[in-house]
């Protein structure tokens, strides 16, 4: 099988914190109706946590479930396991009104490690991220620069940025620019 | 700057994070209304210096569209409510009658 490519190619930088590309990930949009509890159940048992609440991101080890709109889940695997993932999900959720497609390749995620995350997004974001409105564990999305994206903290001193493949090099860029230059505080 | 707070995900967006729907609760003419029905649903909008309501999208969000009532002279915002409704829903209707008694009345 061929390797995986991702959008940059594993590209890193550093500055006020350290950037970098995140190795592939298994990525998997499910819309659908979020209330349902055969939907419910079987997120919650592929992804080993629990179904995320309005604007929560539900992490286990390997994989997570975001919560992205009233009808919409981002669902975080292993890249290897992306395809028994989806058969699952497609086999569990036959009767009901779903749409469940394969994002890996049409999504990038860049890392954001260090004390300065929360400054760095702030030059780019409108997006309110004081750490009582926006804590670990719950996921924004909102536009970065000109560009639509999502983030959300997996700690304080970790970040995580996930937007369109095709604008993966101008976020990176963007992101880089504002870590670049003398420390703020 | 105008922040509109979704209903559907409780996120406080600026404006710059919303897309524009134009006025809310428009009812479009069936056809057997007259022209003068249609023109003025095309065309003759009332465009009161204060209470609007308007339909706006969590574009850079969660993509919903919704309603919010606010004043366009101050700014503002007396609520923001879901858009599965024809007209507005009494909470709003309630602060409406409380912070603009004269709400309802269309200027010459």
């Amino acid at each position: 099988m061929s390797d995986p490519q991702t959008a940059l190619g594993g590209q890193t930088a550093s500055g006020l914190v350290e950037l970098s590309e995140a190795t592939p990930r298994g990525m998997i949009s499910l819309r659908g109706d979020l209330n349902d509890a055969t939907l419910k159940s079987s997120v919650e048992k592929l992804t080993g946590t629990e179904f995320p609440g309005i604007g929560q991101v539900s992490a286990g080890q390997q994989s997570a479930a975001c919560w992205m709109s009233p009808d919409e889940l981002m669902i975080f695997v292993s890249h290897q396991e992306r395809y028994e993932a989806l058969t699952a999900l497609r086999d569990t959720l036959t009767n009901q009104h779903v749409l469940i497609e394969d994002m890996s390749d049409a999504r990038a995620i860049i890392c954001l490690k260090g004390d300065l995350c929360r400054d760095v997004l702030g030059k780019l974001t409108p997006a309110d991220l004081r750490a009582s409105i926006l804590p670990p564990g719950r996921l924004r999305r909102t536009r970065l620069g000109q560009v639509p994206a999502a983030f959300w903290f997996r700690d304080e001193t970790k970040a995580e940025v996930l937007c369109f493949r095709s604008v993966a090099k101008y976020v990176f860029d963007l992101l880089e620019m504002a870590s670049s230059g003398p420390p703020l505080r | 700057m105008l922040t509109l707070t979704c209903p559907y995900c409780g996120i406080k967006s600026d404006e710059t994070e919303l897309s524009p729907g134009g006025q809310a609760h428009l009812v479009r003419p069936d056809v057997e209304s007259d022209d003068e029905a249609f023109e003025s649903y095309l065309f003759l909008r009332p465009n009161p210096k204060g209470v609007h309501f308007e339909r706006w999208r969590h574009s850079s969000g969660c993509g919903k569209w919704f309603h919010a009532a606010r004043c366009t002279m101050t700014l503002e915002v007396f609520g923001t409510y879901s858009a599965q409704t024809s007209e507005p829903p009494e909470h709003i209707i309630a602060t409406l009658d409380e912070r603009r008694p004269n709400w309802r009345q269309v200027p010459e």
